[in-house]
């Protein structure tokens, strides 16, 4: 099966591209990053503030299982509506450095888009570094069970 | 043992990275494997440790001799490190997708 998001991080580089076809028109897409009630919905974040214009900019934030709260935001630099967003994303209170999104929208046919997420980051090396977050966690699961395996 | 250690600080040292490439091929004893570097035995048995504790090697008994060899499925998920990020992006999308198409017929 082909695999309907695709991430192409290169070797070394310290961008990434994303790019995922929708079954959905182009506007309808677009409008899921502008409407903050719906932006909430599929990003499981509330949304504290987001202005969709140039020199715009947006907060979020997200409460992890634990209760404890993790904010995030960033500026948007450009906003042309079903075409693109070009925007800062940081993590509050981490050291991550923050990074450049540029976002684009195109009409496939009337009733599939697409979306191009080109992500740049400081480096090479804090790319790889975000890129594993996801993978630490899963790596700390494993280790977890086998703990609890070990412990019965 | 330390179980969080973490695999992509085992594998940013080049004598670990070294000591992968020459069991890649096949498995090896302690002694065989310290013969090919310059560093005292001990630190090349500290690098072994790292990297079983991290499952990138196995060990194998044979006789006497411990033998170390490669842990292809931990290389393999390793490689695959961008997967998860994916994962990530994948469910996030689907989630528009669902809500957007339930939108729509609202409409």
């Amino acid at each position: 099966m082909e695999q309907k998001t695709k991430v192409d991080a290169r070797d070394g580089q310290q961008d990434l591209v994303i790019t995922r076809e929708f079954d959905l028109p182009l506007d309808l897409l677009f409008t899921a990053y502008v409407e903050p009630e719906i932006v909430e919905q599929w990003m499981g974040t509330k949304v504290l503030k987001l202005e969709n214009k140039k020199h715009g900019g947006y907060q979020f934030e997200t409460t992890d299982p634990k209760g404890n709260k993790h904010r995030f935001n960033g500026v948007i630099h450009d906003f042309i509506s079903n075409s693109k967003i070009t925007r800062t994303f940081e993590m509050e209170n981490t050291p991550f450095a923050v990074q450049l999104e540029f976002l684009e929208f195109e009409e496939l046919t009337s009733g599939t888009s697409k979306l191009t997420m080109h992500v740049v980051y400081k480096s090479a090396e804090h790319r790889d570094q975000i890129l594993k977050l996801p993978f630490a966690q899963g790596i700390n699961m494993a280790h977890n069970r086998i703990q609890e395996i070990l412990n019965n | 043992m330390n179980l969080r250690r973490d695999v992509f600080q085992a594998l940013a040292d080049p004598t670990r990275r070294a000591i992968l490439l020459l069991v890649a091929t096949q498995s090896m004893t302690a002694g065989a494997i310290a013969s090919n570097f310059d560093t005292a035995r001990p630190t090349v048995s500290k690098h072994l440790q790292i990297l079983t504790e991290c499952e990138l090697l196995k060990q194998t008994q044979s006789g006497r001799e411990v033998y170390y060899h490669i842990n292809a499925k931990k290389m393999k998920e390793v490689a695959d490190f961008i997967e998860p990020f994916r994962q990530m992006w994948d469910e996030r999308f689907n989630k528009l997708e669902t809500i957007m198409k339930n939108y729509q017929s609202k409409k």
